[in-house]
C-alpha cells in the first residue's frame, strides 16, 4: 500500500493522558439497530488538543458513535460526561450548546443561500440570533486565522466540494465548538485540499480543541492525528499512537485478519479499439458546455482512467457515452459502430456496463428486492421472460447464485435492497454489471466511501475483467488508486482531456497539477 | 413535534403493520368526525350505526353499495397502475365522463336499432377508448415535456363536465325529456342486463373483478408490471436501466382512463341509461377513488375490498340525510378525513413512535 507522503506533520505538545481532563468521555456505549449491535460498549476519551482519528471499516460503528454524541441517536446503554458532567444529548441542539459540532460527510447547507445566511440560521438553532450582516466580519476574521478562502455573500450552490466543508466547518467554528467531529471529510477532496484541511485541523487543535476525525483510510489517521482508536464490529480493537504502529499493523487491527494485497495491475494485452470518442462535445443540466472536445479510444483489455476533480465534465462524458444524455456534437463509436445518441437500452443490450456514481439514486431502486435490483436489465432478455412475463422463480435461483459469487451479504433475495450496506450495494451493482458479459465498463469512482475489503474486491473484479479482454473505462478521484490498477491515466479539467498517458510515465505531481489547471 | 418522542425508521414494513396502520387512521378519521356530529348535537354512536346497518345490514343496502363499489372499483384499480408508476392521475372523474358520452353515442346516434350482443361491447369497447384517449393527453404531454400531469388532469375534468353540459343541453337533448337537459333514454338494447331481483348491471361489476385480478397479475408477473414499478420507485434508475419512461408514463394512462371509461359506461348504460348532468353521472367516483386505491396501499385485491367499503359510506351519507336530517356534505367531509388520516399515517408506516422510558419522562419533568 502506498504510503502518503504529501502530508508534513508537526505533532502538538503531548498532553498526558491522566493528567489532563478529558472533554468528552463516552462510557460503555450500547447502540442496537434491532438485531444489529452497532456500537457494543464502547468507550471514548477525547482530550482538548489533540486530533482523535476514528479508524474502522465501513459498519464498524464510528458514525454510529459520533451521531450518539451529536444527538442524532440516543444511546440504549452507556453514559456521556462533558467536561466532567454527565450529560444527556437528545438532539443536535443539545450537543451544540454542550460545544460539540459536527461538520458532516455530505455538507447540509442551504443552496440557494449564501454563505452568511447560512452559518446565521444554524446560529440561530443555538439560540443566538445574529443578522448574516452581523456576523460577516467575524466570518472574515475566523477565515483569515485559518487560512481559508471563503466569500461570506457567495451562494451556496456556486461553491465546490471542498468550500461548502469549509463552511460546515466555519458553522462549526462559530457555534464555539470546543469538540469537532468530521465525518470522512477527506473523501470527496484532491491531496491539495487534503493538505489544506489537515493543516486547519492541525491549527485548530493547537489552540486547545478536540478535534475527532472519522476515516476508515489508514494513511490518513496515521499522518495526521496524535491518537487512534480502532474499531472493529462495534467494539474498540485498539487505541495507539500513531509512531507506534505501521500501516501493516493498523490494518490488521482494522480489519482482524492480514490484508491481502490481491490489487495488482498486470502487463496489458492490447487487442482491438472498443470504443472511440470522437471531439465530444456535451452540454451539462445549465445547458453550458461541459464537454468540450474530447476525444480517446479505449482498447480491449485496457483499463482507461481518466481522473480529475468532480464537476469538470466526467459526468456528462460518461452519460453521454451511455445513452442518458445527448451528444450536441462529435461521435462515439463502441466496436466499430457509431453508436451517437442511441438509447441505454440498445447500448446495455450491446454490451455497455455502467457502474454509475450515484448508487443509491441511479444504480439501483431501493424499494425493489435485492434479485429484481440484479435483473434490472435483464427482466427483458429470453433467459428470464416469456413474450410477457416476468420468470421470478428464475430470477430468484439466478440471483441466488450471484448472492454467492459476488458476496453480498443479503439475508435473502427478496428483501427490499434498501437494506444493504453501502458496500454491498456496491457489490450488487457489479454483480449485474458483469452478468450481462460486457465489452465495455464504464465505471464511475466504484470505489468512492467503500472500506479496504470492498476496494479490494471491486478492483480485483475490473482487473479480472480486464484479464478477460473487456475495455474499461474508469472516472476517478482517486489518483493513488487511479496509478495502481490503470494502463492508461487521462486528466479532464475543464471538460477537455489535458493529457493522455501510459501509466508508466505519468508523474503524480504533474498530474494533480494539471487536475486543478495549473499545467 | 415534543423533542421527547422520538421517531425511528421501522427494519421492515411488513403486511400486518400496513393493515393495522390502515385501520386506525381510518378509525382516527371517524374519531375526528365525531366532533362534527357532536357540534351538530347528533351523537356519533348513532349516526355510525345508521351509516353501517344501512349500507350493509339489509339486501338492499348491500345492494347500492354494490352499485357504488363498481365504478370506485374500476377507477382505483386504474389509479392503482399510474400511482405505482408515480404518474398522478387525478382525471379519472373525466375519463369517466368521456366513457358515458361514448355509450351515449354508440346507444342514441351510432347503433339505436343493433340487438345487445353487439350495442353492448361496442359501448364497453368505445367507453374504454375514450376514456383512454382523455388520459392520453396527459399522458403524452407528461412523458414527452414533463408538462405537470396533476394540473393537466384536473383542468382537463373540467372540460370534460363542459362537453357532457355542452351535449345534454345543446345537440343531444331528448326529444321526450321536456326541456330538461337530459338526452332521450337509451334503447333496451343498450341496457346493461341486471342480477335479476337487484338493481345491479353485473357485466361491470364482473369486469371490475377482472380488472382488479388482471391488474394484481399485471404488476406482479409481467415485463411491464416491472417497469412501472422500477419506474415509480426510482424513475433514474429505471432510465439508467433502458426503461422507457414514456412508455410507462403513456401505457399507464392510457390503462388508467380506459378502466374509468368502462366504468363511465356501467354508470350511464347500466343505471341512470340516459346522458344525464355530469356531476349527478359521475358522483365524484373519479376522486373518491383515489382514496380507495391509498386506502388499499394501491394493492389490487385490497381495492376490492375498499371499494365496498368507501361505497358503504357513500349510501350511508344517504341514509343519515334522512334519518338523521344531516347534509349529504358530511359524506364528503368524512372522505376529506380519511384521506387526510390516510395520508398522514404514511409516517407510521416507514417510522416507529417511540416513547422514552418513564424514568426519562420523569426526570425531564423535575428539571
Amino acid at each position: 500500500m502506498l504510503k502518503l507522503k504529501l502530508i508534513e506533520k508537526e505533532k502538538s505538545p503531548k498532553i498526558e493522558i491522566g493528567k489532563a481532563r478529558p472533554l468528552v468521555e463516552m462510557r460503555n456505549i450500547v447502540k442496537k439497530f434491532y438485531r444489529v449491535v452497532a456500537n457494543d460498549g464502547i468507550s471514548l476519551s477525547i482530550y482538548p488538543g489533540q486530533i482523535h482519528a476514528l479508524l474502522g471499516e465501513n459498519g464498524a460503528g464510528k458514525s454510529t458513535l459520533m451521531n450518539i454524541l451529536y444527538g442524532i441517536y440516543r444511546p440504549d446503554e452507556g453514559e456521556i460526561y462533558v467536561s466532567g458532567r454527565k450529560v444527556s444529548i437528545k438532539s443536535p441542539k443539545d450537543a451544540m450548546r454542550l460545544g460539540i459540532g459536527m461538520v458532516h460527510q455530505h455538507p447540509r447547507l442551504v443552496e440557494a443561500l449564501s454563505v452568511a445566511e447560512n452559518i446565521s440560521l444554524s446560529l440561530t438553532d443555538v439560540g443566538v440570533f445574529a443578522s448574516p450582516r452581523v456576523i460577516k466580519p467575524r466570518i472574515m476574521e475566523l477565515a483569515r486565522k485559518y487560512g481559508m478562502k471563503v466569500n461570506p455573500d457567495a451562494k451556496i450552490w456556486q461553491l465546490s466540494y471542498s468550500e461548502r466543508q469549509r463552511v460546515e466547518l466555519l458553522r462549526v467554528l462559530m457555534q464555539n465548538a470546543k469538540v469537532l467531529i468530521l465525518d470522512e471529510p477527506t473523501t470527496m477532496l484532491t491531496s491539495s485540499e487534503k493538505k489544506e484541511l489537515f493543516s486547519m485541523l492541525r491549527k485548530m487543535a493547537s489552540e486547545g480543541k478536540a478535534v475527532i476525525f472519522i476515516t476508515h483510510k489508514l494513511e490518513e489517521a496515521l499522518s495526521v492525528s496524535d491518537i487512534i482508536t480502532v474499531l472493529r464490529k462495534g467494539r474498540v480493537a485498539a487505541q495507539v499512537a500513531p509512531e507506534e504502529v505501521t500501516v501493516e499493523e493498523l490494518a490488521r487491527l482494522m480489519l482482524g485478519y492480514e490484508m491481502i494485497s490481491t490489487v495488482k495491475r498486470e502487463p496489458h494485452r492490447y487487442d482491438g479499439v472498443v470504443l472511440k470518442v470522437e471531439n465530444l462535445h456535451v452540454l451539462g443540466d445549465a445547458g453550458v458546455p461541459m464537454v468540450k472536445g474530447v476525444s480517446f479510444e479505449v482498447r480491449q483489455g485496457e483499463i482507461f482512467t481518466i481522473c480529475g476533480v468532480a464537476g469538470n465534465g466526467q459526468r456528462e462524458l460518461v452519460e453521454a457515452i451511455t445513452g442518458l444524455r445527448k451528444v450536441a456534437r462529435g461521435k462515439v463509436f463502441f466496436l466499430g459502430r457509431d453508436v451517437t445518441n442511441t438509447s441505454p437500452r440498445l447500448l446495455a443490450d450491446m454490451g455497455v456496463a455502467h457502474i454509475p456514481e450515484d448508487r443509491i439514486h441511479v444504480g439501483i431502486v431501493p424499494d425493489m428486492s435485492v434479485a429484481e435490483n440484479l435483473a434490472l436489465k435483464k427482466y427483458r432478455s429470453p433467459e428470464f421472460s416469456t413474450r410477457f412475463t416476468v420468470m421470478y422463480d428464475k430470477i430468484y435461483e439466478w440471483a441466488r447464485s450471484l448472492i454467492k459469487q459476488y458476496s453480498i451479504i443479503a439475508p435473502s433475495e427478496k428483501i427490499p435492497a434498501k437494506h444493504l450496506s453501502g458496500g454491498n450495494i456496491q457489490r450488487l451493482i457489479l454483480a449485474r454489471e458483469f452478468s450481462g458479459e460486457p465489452r465495455l465498463m464504464v465505471a464511475v469512482n466504484p470505489t468512492y466511501g467503500l472500506d479496504v475489503a470492498a476496494t479490494n474486491f471491486i478492483l480485483s473484479k475490473l482487473l479480472e475483467a480486464k484479464k478477460r479482454g473487456v475495455a474499461v473505462l474508469m472516472i476517478s478521484e482517486d489518483l493513488e488508486q487511479a496509478l495502481k490498477v490503470s494502463d492508461k491515466i487521462a486528466v479532464m479539467y475543464e471538460g477537455q482531456l489535458k493529457g493522455i498517458f501510459p501509466v508508466e510515465e505519468a508523474d503524480i505531481r504533474e498530474i494533480e497539477l494539471m487536475m486543478v489547471g495549473v499545467k | 413535534m415534543p423533542s421527547w418522542i422520538k421517531l425511528v425508521r421501522r427494519a421492515d414494513v411488513t403486511r400486518t403493520t400496513v393493515i393495522a396502520v390502515t385501520a386506525a387512521s381510518f378509525i382516527f378519521a371517524f374519531l375526528l368526525a365525531s366532533i362534527i356530529f357532536f357540534w351538530q348535537g347528533i351523537n356519533p354512536v348513532a349516526a355510525y350505526h345508521d351509516i353501517f346497518i344501512s349500507a350493509f345490514g339489509s339486501l338492499r343496502g348491500l345492494y347500492f353499495t354494490t352499485l357504488k363499489a363498481i365504478p370506485l372499483l374500476l377507477c382505483a384499480v386504474g389509479l392503482i397502475l399510474v400511482f405505482k408508476a408515480n404518474v398522478w392521475n387525478i382525471g379519472a372523474e373525466g375519463q369517466l365522463l368521456l366513457g358515458a358520452v361514448a355509450a351515449g353515442w354508440v346507444a342514441l346516434y351510432a347503433l339505436p336499432n343493433a340487438p345487445s350482443f353487439v350495442v353492448i361491447p361496442v359501448m364497453f369497447i368505445l367507453g374504454a377508448v375514450a376514456g383512454a384517449a382523455w388520459a392520453a393527453i396527459p399522458g403524452f404531454l407528461k412523458g414527452k415535456f414533463n408538462v405537470n400531469e396533476i394540473i393537466v388532469t384536473l383542468m382537463m375534468n373540467y372540460i370534460a363536465y363542459k362537453i357532457v353540459e355542452y351535449l345534454i343541453y345543446g345537440p343531444w337533448r331528448g326529444a321526450g325529456s321536456w326541456g330538461y337537459p337530459i338526452t332521450d333514454e337509451f334503447p333496451e338494447t343498450a341496457q346493461l342486463p341486471l342480477i335479476p331481483g337487484t338493481p345491479i348491471h353485473y357485466p361491470t361489476l364482473v369486469l371490475a373483478i377482472l380488472s382488479s385480478l388482471a391488474m394484481y397479475f399485471l404488476l406482479s408477473r409481467t415485463k411491464f408490471g416491472f417497469e412501472v414499478k422500477a419506474v415509480g420507485y426510482n424513475v433514474e434508475a429505471a432510465r439508467y436501466a433502458g426503461i422507457s419512461f414514456f412508455k410507462v408514463c403513456f401505457v399507464t394512462m392510457l390503462i388508467s382512463g380506459a378502466l374509468a371509461g368502462i366504468a363511465g359506461v356501467g354508470e350511464v348504460a347500466g343505471l341512470h341509461h340516459r346522458l344525464i348532468y355530469p356531476w349527478s353521472i359521475s358522483s365524484g367516483y373519479g376522486f373518491s377513488a383515489i382514496i380507495v386505491a391509498w386506502l388499499a396501499r394501491l394493492h389490487p385485491i385490497a381495492a376490492i375490498f375498499m371499494s365496498f367499503l368507501l361505497g358503504g359510506l357513500f349510501v350511508g351519507g344517504y341514509a343519515i340525510q334522512v334519518s338523521l336530517g344531516l347534509s349529504y356534505s358530511v359524506i364528503h367531509l368524512f372522505n376529506g378525513l380519511i384521506l387526510i388520516c390516510l395520508i398522514a399515517s404514511e409516517i407510521l408506516l416507514n417510522y416507529q413512535i417511540v416513547l422514552p422510558r418513564g424514568e426519562l419522562k420523569w426526570q425531564r419533568l423535575k428539571s
